[in-house]
């Protein structure tokens, strides 16, 4: 099963709930958690695996072959992106806005192009203590995400319990990241900024049939906004985590909520019962 | 003309308060919110819209069905795996158009796309320039740099010489759109592992685009150890730090009245608040502007 964590605003406490989740599961099953926030990832901070494995992640970019080329054109005609220029007697290449999709090389009718790899990021992996941690980093300076999210996401293993740490948004990396989940569990904070960007992961979930909870994180006295809206949109509250400085406490210094406050281990079961419920039934999904 | 960038790398760490705050603090500017993912800052700056403009970019190939011969191709070529049983997934596709220039029966078209609106709007402060991306969209780098380039035209035409723009989360296409060309960023940190670590990154994507960064400890107190090894990272690296704003409740609540917190209350946060103003104001000043970026056809 796939757990994607995601939500609308950033620092809402993603990645305290993906590894409380994952670290809490372990003795119940085979789990992996996948940091997809590629441009920031941060699981890596509270669950400090022993990484085991590191390749680098490569886009497809053209490459001409000067004999070959005669400067007709066609390559640049067809790259969606302008990665492609040609002027006479030189084919100019842009490899920073190239999405590596082959296009050129396969219609360049003089097969003048050949593919090479250009690195845009890495993808580590390894285990801390007995969580199966796979991350990916975009190289700092490189604009495309994507490929490296796919390459985390190669890793996933339907068999056990895969958590997916999703970046913050509602764009393409966040689409590419909440793909092919089970479950999409949102996590918010009962601010207004909060309930806006709820708001819109709400509708992002919308264009996949997954079913999704709600997790209120830094709950307090205010939190009947974020809770009329769910009610109204009928979506489960799954857990509620208050405003605490202690809580907050242990994630600045890069200690998992449940590592901290083992206490907190049997709420997370208990979430992620529900959301195995969820699954099965077919519940929770979201009216389009 | 000047123009600060507000970045942060890790997201929640309050750069939207802050810009709400800026805004009231500056005397006259034109403001513009490049999240375009998940836009807040209309939250508390309570705009009246002036105009609105749709946003068309980029494509998505479409498969006539009754033309399709089910020849397999496109599906076999297409590298982001966007083409399953001869129909085309529009969260996957990249507009790449592989697929409508080898299929042999021209049985596929390329349609344009309403990626998102962008607005222009009133403010008690200045005009905001803001945008909506439209859900599971890309192109976002591109909707920035459009927004941006608004910003400066109205900035350059009804001369305001300040523009601040609220920069999203991340390193990735809209924030290196979002710095390019800008004079001065302020990247707002929390004193959390996570914060110094995404600072690190966010700093890296500065020094990559040319633009000088000041640093923001904001929250600063939730963990003064940290607080203090950013500050001994950002010595090393010399890098200044423009102000350490405490954690204040304060902060929601001024949001939730829609209103900046400067003008919320007058307490210690608050004069924080203004003299981080002062500083960056004076470095505005002094900072040339950056490389351009190659090109903002992201
Ligand atoms: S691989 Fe695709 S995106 Fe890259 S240069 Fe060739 S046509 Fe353009
Ligand atoms: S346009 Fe490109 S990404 Fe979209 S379906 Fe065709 S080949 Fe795939």
């Amino acid at each position: 099963m796939i757990i994607a964590v995601a939500s609308g605003k950033g620092g809402t406490g993603k990645t305290l709930m993906a590894t409380s989740l994952a670290l809490s599961l372990k003795e119940k099953a085979r789990v992996q958690l996948l940091d997809c926030d590629v441009e920031e990832p941060n699981a890596h901070l509270l669950l400090n695996p022993a990484i085991s494995g590191r390749e680098p992640v490569c886009m497809p970019v053209p490459q001409i072959e000067k004999g070959k080329c005669n400067y007709c054109g066609k390559c640049a005609q067809v790259c969606a992106y302008h990665a492609i220029a040609v002027v006479p007697g030189y084919v100019l290449t842009f490899p920073e806005l190239c999405h590596g999709c082959g296009a050129c090389s396969y219609l360049c009718p003089e097969g003048a192009i050949s593919e090479v790899g250009r690195e845009v990021g890495v993808v580590e992996w390894g285990n801390s203590d007995g969580v199966e941690f796979v991350h990916g980093r975009l190289n700092v300076g490189e604009p495309l995400a994507l490929p490296v999210i796919r390459k985390v996401k190669q890793f996933a293993n339907r068999d056990g319990v895969v958590i997916v740490d999703v970046s913050p948004g509602t764009s393409c990396p966040v689409v590419e990241a909440v793909k092919g989940s089970d479950f999409c569990l949102l996590v918010t904070e009962p601010t207004l900024f909060g309930l806006n960007d709820l708001v819109l992961a709400v509708s992002m979930v919308r264009e996949f049939d997954v079913p999704c909870g709600v997790v209120i994180n830094r709950a307090g006295m205010k939190d009947g906004l974020v809770r009329d809206y769910c009610e109204k949109e009928g979506i489960p509250i799954l857990l509620t985590i208050p405003l605490d400085m202690e809580i907050a406490r242990l994630y600045s210094r890069g200690i998992p909520l449940v590592v901290g406050l083992p206490e907190w281990r049997r709420h997370f079961i208990e979430l992620f019962d529900k959301i195995g419920d969820m699954v099965h039934e077919g519940t929770g999904r979201i009216k389009r | 003309m000047k123009e600060l960038v507000v970045l942060s790398g890790k997201g929640g760490t309050g750069k939207t308060s802050l810009v709400a705050s800026f805004a009231a603090l500056a005397s006259s500017e034109v403001l513009c919110d490049c999240d375009v993912d998940a836009a807040d800052l209309h939250l508390v700056l309570q705009p009246t819209r002036r105009e609105s403009h749709e946003f068309w970019t980029g494509q998505i190939a479409i498969i006539e069905g009754d033309k399709c011969t089910q020849c397999g191709l496109c599906q076999q070529l297409c590298r982001f795996q966007a083409i399953r049983d001869f129909r085309v997934d529009a969260k996957s596709c990249e507009g790449c158009g592989f697929c409508f220039h080898v299929c042999p029966v021209g049985a596929i078209t390329m349609q344009d796309k309403l990626s998102g609106h962008w607005f222009v709007s009133d403010t008690r402060y200045g005009p905001l320039v803001h945008a909506r991306l439209g859900i599971a969209q890309q192109n976002s780098g591109k909707l920035v740099a459009l927004i941006r380039q608004q910003a400066k035209q109205i900035a350059q035409k009804d001369r305001f010489d300040l523009i601040i723009s609220d920069g999203p989360p991340g390193i990735g296409c809209p924030v290196i759109s979002s710095l390019s060309g800008a004079n001065l960023a302020l990247v707002v940190t929390e004193p959390t592992l996570s914060g110094i670590h995404d600072l690190e990154r966010v700093l890296g994507v500065c020094r990559h685009f040319g633009v000088s960064p000041l640093v923001c400890i904001n929250k600063y107190d939730v963990n003064e150890e940290n607080s203090r090894k950013i500050e001994e990272y950002c010595y090393s690296q010399k890098l200044t730090i423009a102000g350490k704003i405490p954690f204040d409740d304060a902060f929601t609540e001024s949001i939730a009245r829609g209103i900046p917190l400067v003008e919320n209350c007058s307490n210690g946060t608050v004069r924080q608040i203004e003299s981080l103003w002062q500083r960056i104001f004076e470095s505005l000043d002094r900072y040339q502007g950056g490389l351009k970026h190659a090109d903002l056809r992201l």
